[in-house]
């Protein structure tokens, strides 16, 4: 008994030590993202990234306004809904973070980006694609990977400069994602000098393609490019097919996946092409030693935004320093600012939030899966 | 020229599955004046059904060949439908069969809604791949005009069932009694017809040639999923009531038609309007000369009765 005491005191003293060696400052930091559900293992991949980002600011010591900080992540589940992703957004803002790495899907970070501009929380999202997030010109959205009208683009130049198409024709589901992709690639072959030789319409839940591709058949075209997904992108490339089109396919990021390569089946060849926001973790400045690091510290690979993740809790920290404070209200004017060689690449933003490199990658299909095209 | 005679391919073949459903809708209107919303839904089950037969099959029968494969998938798709569409009309529409009106046609929805959410928890939300058996690559070019094997197993088998319907209604027994329910089942009855063993057989009847045109429509694309049924249901209830609902032969013409405007309007809507409407409006467009035949033949093309039930 009494040597329990005794131990007990000890251990009381030991704590008591511990406490007064960590007395820091705790800076909360948000992520928001689906951890359960379809998506869970997306969400999970870029909260270990942002938890990684944290150890490592944490490792190397951060001192703001004289005082040693201790970053803290604070993760919540939006389900990659838009209502939940709202009420996630509150209890973080209420539970005080002073930023937030998140959400993971465009659905659930234009809902919740209202609630941060409210409160004056800057947000970071690693994965939201779409354009309307920045659109709404919120002082304190961003994001480190590139849009769908950065897609567009990018796919604009692959096509007339890698694939040297000359006659493009164009598709789209009439969605806002499958919208906004054709229409920014129309605006880019536009200005490419290699109007598209056709444009057709569609919708998200149509079967049936034939009737478009035979008048675009006419046309002539040597490249399709359907802006849409690929539920409705491998029926198409197969119609595509049947109706004895040779003119290669190329797909946005809604079509390079693994299901398109499972539903196309027979139809899919090297002539299929889609491009997809970011780039692969081997044609990362850090990705190699990012990918080792991160499999030593939680035991999985990383699945996909991970290191997207780890830059945009970074650029957090970097514009933390820069203002010597983590207070969002000092350290937002620095955000805009930050420039820095992440693991994805250069680090900075343009006026809209927007990143400033934007990063796209063109796939071709080859060995039956999508490979990164150099 | 070639491109407007590839139009009228593909609109002959995406119209002959319309009229196949379609016969479904009207057959059952005809008789019991009820819209069977839930059509389009059987429709899904017999390509689901079908899809999990032929896996099954291709697991334990490997050497079968694939034309024995699809048609012992597609027998496997038929009963399960015809066993569904009695199991349907049993439970959730005879009960209700001298209800208002508007009680058996928000049932149709009801189970439209069930049978969706059932195959969703089967089957999950995800695109199936369905097997294609029947080749899918383009036969030689007639004249420029691509057309697949399957596109050509359509076009021979709905006409080749459309005739046996018509033959059915017109030259049997059965026939006789549906045609004498669809006229007054009251009456009928008292001429010693068992109505409801008949209306059960239509529904039946219905149901099988569902289950065809799902699988149909699955080989074709290539895919099945839970909510597949929705718009060629839609588009087949279009098809029937443009032919003049409760009609067979309207049903085959309106499905015919209406693939065809589909796939012509799609193909020439640009033109036609001097650039001012492109294809995002060919649904539009289906059901605007659609809107317009029901202005000039409020009974549809081939109706002759005055639709006095809604």
């Amino acid at each position: 008994m009494k040597h329990s005491v005794r131990r007990l005191a000890v251990a009381a003293c030991l704590l008591a030590g511990s406490q007064a060696l960590y007395a820091d400052v705790v800076v909360k930091i948000g992520f928001a993202g689906p951890l359960t559900g379809p998506i869970a293992h997306v969400g999970k991949d870029e909260q270990f990234g942002t938890q990684l980002a944290l150890d490592d600011a944490n490792a190397r010591g951060v001192t703001l306004g004289g005082q040693k900080v201790r970053f803290e992540l604070l993760a919540e589940d939006d389900q990659a809904d838009p209502r939940t992703a709202t009420t996630v957004a509150q209890r973080l803002a209420d539970a005080g973070v002073k930023g937030v790495v998140g959400h993971v899907t465009s659905g659930a970070s234009i809902p919740a980006s209202r609630i941060y501009e409210q409160s004056g929380i800057p947000a970071i999202t690693p994965s939201s694609t779409s354009p309307k997030l920045t659109q709404q010109k919120f002082k304190t959205t961003y994001r480190v990977i590139a849009n769908d009208l950065q897609q567009g683009a990018a796919m604009a130049r692959f096509a007339t400069e890698v694939l040297k198409a000359k006659r493009i024709a164009v598709i789209d589901d009439r969605t806002a994602y499958g919208q906004g992709l054709a229409d920014a690639l129309v605006d880019s072959l536009k200005k490419l000098g290699t109007p598209p030789v056709g444009r057709e319409f569609t919708n998200d839940k149509a079967t049936d393609f034939a009737a478009i591709l035979t008048k675009l058949k006419a046309a002539q075209p040597d490249a399709i490019f359907y802006g849409g997904m690929d539920a409705q992108g491998a029926p198409l490339l197969k119609q595509m097919k049947q109706l004895g089109i040779t003119a290669r396919y190329l797909g946005g990021d809604g079509a390079c996946t693994a299901e398109m390569i499972k539903i196309a089946g027979a139809a899919m060849s090297s002539d299929v092409y889609c491009t997809q926001a970011g780039i692969p973790m081997d044609k990362m400045p850090g990705g190699k030693d990012f990918n080792e690091r991160f499999k030593k510290r939680f035991g999985v690979p990383v699945q996909l935004y991970a290191p997207y993740s780890y830059d945009a809790a970074t650029a957090l920290i970097e514009a933390m320093k820069a203002a010597n404070s983590a207070e969002p209200a000092k350290y937002l004017p620095q955000l805009q600012k930050v420039s820095f060689k992440g693991v994805t690449g250069n680090v900075a933003f343009d006026a809209s939030g927007d990143s400033r490199e934007g990063g796209v990658t063109l796939y071709q299909f080859a060995n039956g899966k999508w490979e990164a095209r150099p | 020229m070639e491109t407007l005679l590839q139009q009228t391919v593909n609109g002959l073949v995406v119209g002959s599955v319309y009229a196949l459903v379609a016969l479904g809708y009207t057959m059952v209107y005809g008789i019991l004046g009820l819209i069977n919303f839930a059509h389009g839904d059987i429709l899904m089950v017999g390509a689901l059904v079908a899809l999990e037969a032929i896996r099954l099959i291709q697991l334990h029968a490997p050497d079968l060949g694939l034309i024995p494969t699809l048609l012992a998938g597609l027998s496997v798709s038929v009963l399960v439908c015809m066993l569904l569409g009695y199991t349907i009309e049993r439970t959730a529409y005879r009960r209700l069969r001298n209800a208002p009106r508007l009680a058996p046609l928000i049932t149709a929805i009801g189970v439209s809604f069930l049978l969706q959410t059932i195959a969703m928890i089967i089957w999950g939300r995800n695109y199936h791949t369905f097997p294609q058996l029947v080749s899918t690559t383009p036969l030689e070019p007639v004249a420029g005009v691509f057309i697949t094997p399957v596109q050509v197993a359509i076009l021979v088998v709905s006409a080749l069932l459309m005739v046996a319907l018509v033959l059915l209604v017109n030259k049997t027994r059965l026939g006789r009694a549906m045609r004498a329910t669809a006229e007054n089942h009251k009456v009928a009855s008292l001429m010693g017809v068992d109505t409801n063993k008949i209306i059960a057989a239509t529904f039946v009847i219905g149901s099988g040639l569902a289950a065809v045109a799902g699988v149909m429509f699955s080989s074709n694309y290539g895919i099945a999923h839970y909510a597949m049924g929705f718009m060629p249901g839609l588009k087949a209830f279009t098809a029937a009531v443009l032919g003049g609902i409760g009609n067979l032969g309207g049903a085959m013409l309106g499905g015919l038609v209406l693939g065809l405007v589909e796939s012509i309007g799609a193909g020439y809507i640009e033109d036609l309007s001097f650039g001012f409407l492109n294809s995002s409006y060919q649904d539009i467009f289906a059901f605007l000369i659609l809107g317009i035949v029901l202005i000039f033949r409020p009974t549809g093309l081939l109706g002759e009765r005055v639709a006095d039930r809604a």
